[in-house]
């Protein structure tokens, strides 16, 4: 193993994913010179997601072939702080990405911006139902900046992703049939929806039976062919059915791979650097600035990368694992609720609810895309939550991605007998005739959920494990099972043979065993003051203000929504502001304590 | 709902058209690495568009082709496929059960997924050599699995925490089950009734015994998961002969293109499997 030190760039961005490859992109454009550093391999959809190769359920969902190998680098887990956390040493709960692309080459492309409630959450609930509404122990929090701030960076991110939606008003003007519940809009999606497979036709028409209100789901799946402002290409959507956990053969789903990469490489001054993991983003001696980084390459020698500004844009705790390896800001302390660093860690909080149709007709589970159909009655704030007693919502949804046997086999109709003759007929009756009903709902922050460093388990880098501490908690088991009881009128509309209502059981802790949802939140979250967040408005370190950290760990608390497009805006919004301000400054932070 | 205009139903997609820099360089080599002579479904291509094509796969020509005849134009694309693949899959030449392990593997898959009358059971569908073939990969070394020490056990739900990779799960599980089933029913696991093999795996299931530090429960939840992907993955992978597991399921495999079927909700999607080789049914 050797020690390096390379000359020096502008910048170095931690991450090839969506948010590295955007603040990349932006980088470069304004001028400097940039490394973009990949802890995984080259990837590519030509290669990665070649027909028909790639269509294989066993390489791609079952043995993770495009996710985060554990075996180098993990986290603990445990329920509670009297708990020893032990490893997530198999995938199961949560995918998280590696390689070029990032999450973004293999997630499905749901692509929601964020409702204005939910970004001044704290705000919002206690100007509606006051202060006493804040349960003992919830850290609820705003992200300290807007809706109609973030709305032109909302609508850059559609249009360099190709999404396809149906917008309900634009410039306050009704224009369709979208959800009426958004927020409004500059512009209308860049593409129109998706069509509706069988089971989200379904759906709709048994939501609005019920008196809801249901939508198309935006999807970055292009529904038609398209060029986005990069000048990347895009092909039609043909709802193959592989797109969580796939590239996409089609090219018809957005991904860093296929919508920014191909223009940030005609950046002269753009380097990409595969296979180097970063260790630790290196400070001077005051503590208040940051040099460089110091990595890995495949070869394990040490390569220090000199910068004079880092912008950490790995996956969400793996952003936060690098601020607290590299004393970034000060970690949080459950029991005193001081600190910053591993504060606010959120997931998201989602059952799935299966509907056993009559056996007439083929539930075509197996076609697919990210689009779908979904209500927002019962997301947000779009209820009245005040006899409830209760913060949050979930949207519901029909967003069938493509089911393919062997998940659908592992997980036929809940509670029927699991191996034998008896299973077998349940699992193909279930595969052929049953579609699921998603609540993907939000997940507050509480004082015992955080991120710190494991004391016991290191990683392949000889580096302590990130450590999370979570579980469900009574506000966000009341709200899933609120929720879920509102698909009562949609199931009997649906005129369904059987159902299983998944709803949060108050006496399940939270398993790592069983697929949730890869949106993991928080833990160096955004907000107004730095006594309760990590980083300012500007996804900016409040303690070191040349490190920008740009992700989902910036949201305060989970969304129903899928973080992605949310992420995407505060990438473009976090990058204007240090285009415009932060270059033209004297390095310091753009907001004042 | 859609009110904005749709492309023609028939028309190919603009994918050739639309493959970015990054990717072009990847179907360069793509190409550079495949005999020409053994896509004959390509041969009245022109040349530039046909290396694209090639490059992405044989899935843009049977697109293409595919909207007008998906049938027919999927078994020809199938074959093309076949020809070019067949030699890049080479297997491992030793199995890694031995042949009294198999036995076992062979007679407990089997009552985990029998033989019915809803289709073949998992001796029919290759599952044993599915699972054998499986235990040479780096999922089967448990390479795929953080393995670090120390090994501590803990509540259910924070995970598997065994320091056993599959093939050791396999190793110790069947003799340690072996062994046990001698001793209680004074036969080898394979040799005893289906009943009694049924009730055998029903206590493994329900964790009646723990083999030293491997739960019994542990070592079924292994069998189980494995069986079932055996069962029901491409055939390229050993298991689901035929595509037998598929037909059953009602999979079309890996045709992934149903552009035409999206909303023909009066009618289910009507074609049988095709699988990554070329195999159809």
């Amino acid at each position: 193993m050797a020690e390096k030190t390379l000359p020096p760039v502008d910048a170095v961005v931690v991450g090839a994913g969506w948010a590295g490859s955007i603040m990349a992109k932006e980088l470069c454009e304004a001028g400097l010179s940039v490394v973009m550093l990949e802890r995984g391999g080259r990837r590519s959809t030509a290669k990665d997601g070649a027909y028909p190769s790639s269509i294989d359920e066993l390489e791609g969902a079952t043995r993770y072939k495009l996710f985060q190998n554990p075996a180098q680098t993990t986290v603990t887990v445990r329920n509670r702080l009297d708990q020893e956390a032990l490893p997530y040493r198999r995938l199961a709960a949560f995918l998280p990405g590696e390689g070029v692309g990032g999450a973004g080459l293999h997630w499905t492309g749901v692509h929601f911006r964020a409702m204005p409630q939910d970004l001044r959450l704290r705000s919002h609930v206690i100007e509606r139902y006051g202060r006493n509404f804040i349960p003992e122990g919830m850290n609820l929090q705003d992200y300290g900046v807007t809706y109609e701030e973030l709305e032109p960076f909302f609508d850059r991110a559609e249009k360099v992703f190709g999404t396809s939606g149906q917008a309900y008003t634009v410039g306050g003007k009704v224009v369709g049939k979208g959800n009426p519940f958004a927020p409004d809009r500059s512009d209308d999606f860049p593409l129109p929806p998706l069509r509706d497979v069988y089971t989200a036709h379904l759906f709709r028409k048994a939501a609005t039976e019920a008196g809801f209100h249901p939508y198309a789901m935006p999807a970055a799946n292009a529904s038609h062919p398209y060029t986005n402002p990069y000048g990347a290409q895009m092909g039609p959507c043909n709802f193959c059915g592989y797109c969580s956990d796939y590239a996409c053969y089609m090219y018809a789903k957005a991904s860093p791979n296929v919508n920014i990469l191909p223009a940030l490489k005609r950046h002269a001054s753009f380097t990409l650097r595969s296979n180097a993991h970063v260790l630790k983003v290196l400070l001077d001696s005051t503590g208040k600035k940051a040099t460089g980084v110091v990595y890995q390459d495949a070869e394990g020698n040490h390569i220090t990368q000199p910068a004079g500004l880092v912008i950490l844009a790995a996956f969400q705790f793996h952003n936060v694992h690098l601020m607290l390896l590299s004393g970034i800001g000060k970690a949080y302390d459950p029991h005193s609720n001081t600190g910053t660093v591993g504060r606010n860690f959120t997931y998201q909080n989602i059952t799935n609810t299966t509907v056993l149709m009559p056996p007439t007709r083929s539930t075509d589970q197996f076609i697919g895309s990210a689009g779908g159909v979904a209500i927002d009655d019962f997301n947000c704030d779009n209820f009245d939550h005040g006899p409830l007693g209760f913060i949050g919502g979930s949207p519901l949804w029909v967003n069938q991605a493509g089911v393919k046997p062997i998940a659908g086999a592992k997980g036929a109709f809940p509670g029927g007998p699991r191996w034998g003759s008896a299973w077998k007929k349940q699992a193909v009756d279930t595969y052929r005739h049953s579609f699921t009903i998603n609540a993907q709902g939000s997940n507050m922050a509480y004082r015992d959920v955080y991120l710190d460093l494991d004391p016991t388990w290191t990683n392949v880098y000889g580096q302590p494990l990130l450590r999370m501490t979570f579980d469900w908690k009574d506000n966000d088991i009341r709200m899933n099972r609120y929720v879920v009881s509102k698909l009562d009128g949609v199931v009997k509309a649906l005129g369904a043979r059987d159902v299983h209502y998944g709803m949060r059981d108050p006496n399940t802790p939270f398993d790592v065993r069983d697929y949730q949802t890869t949106h993991l939140c928080g833990g160096a979250v955004m907000g107004d003051a730095p006594k309760t967040s990590a980083l300012n408005r500007y996804l900016q370190s409040w303690d070191v203000p040349n490190v920008f950290v740009v992700g989902a760990n910036a949201f305060p608390q989970g969304m129903g929504y899928n973080p992605t497009g949310l992420v995407a805006a505060l990438a473009y919004w976090s990058a204007h502001h240090i285009r415009t301000q932060w270059l033209r400054g004297n390095g310091g932070p753009l907001v004042t304590p | 709902m859609t009110t904005a205009p749709r492309p023609p139903r028939h028309s190919p997609p603009s994918k050739a058209a639309s493959v970015p820099p990054e990717d072009q360089s990847y179907a360069a080599q793509s190409v550079s690495s495949q005999n020409e002579t053994s896509a004959p479904l390509l041969t009245a291509v022109s040349t530039p568009r046909r290396k694209v094509m090639q490059g992405i796969g044989a899935g843009a020509a049977a697109l293409s082709w595919g909207t007008l005849h998906p049938h027919s134009a999927r078994a020809e694309q199938a074959s093309a496929t076949a020809q070019n693949q067949a030699p890049q899959t080479p297997r491992p030449p030793t199995r890694f059960f031995t042949a009294a392990e198999l036995a076992f593997l062979t007679a407990a898959c089997e009552r985990l997924f029998p033989e019915d009358d809803m289709g073949p059971g998992a001796t029919a569908l290759g599952v044993p050599n599915f699972i054998d073939g499986q235990m040479n990969t780096p999922w089967g070394r448990g390479e795929k699995w953080f393995m670090a020490a120390p090994h501590r056990s803990g509540p259910a739900n924070l995970g598997y925490q065994l320091p056993y990779s599959p093939q050791q799960i396999y190793r110790k599980g069947i003799t340690a089950v072996q062994a046990w089933v001698m001793q209680n029913h004074h036969a080898a696991f394979e040799n005893l009734p289906a009943a009694t093999q049924d009730a055998i795996l029903s206590a493994l299931e329900h964790n009646v015994t723990q083999f030293d530090d491997l739960p019994a429960s542990a070592f079924f939840e292994q069998l189980r998961s494995d069986t079932i992907e055996g069962a029901f993955s491409d055939p390229i992978h050993l298991g689901n002969r035929h595509m037998g597991g598929w037909k059953m399921m009602g999979f079309p495999g890996a045709r992934a293109d149903y552009m035409d079927w999206v909303d023909r909700y009066e009618t289910p999607y009507p074609y049988g499997p095709v699988s990554i080789n070329g195999e159809t049914a």
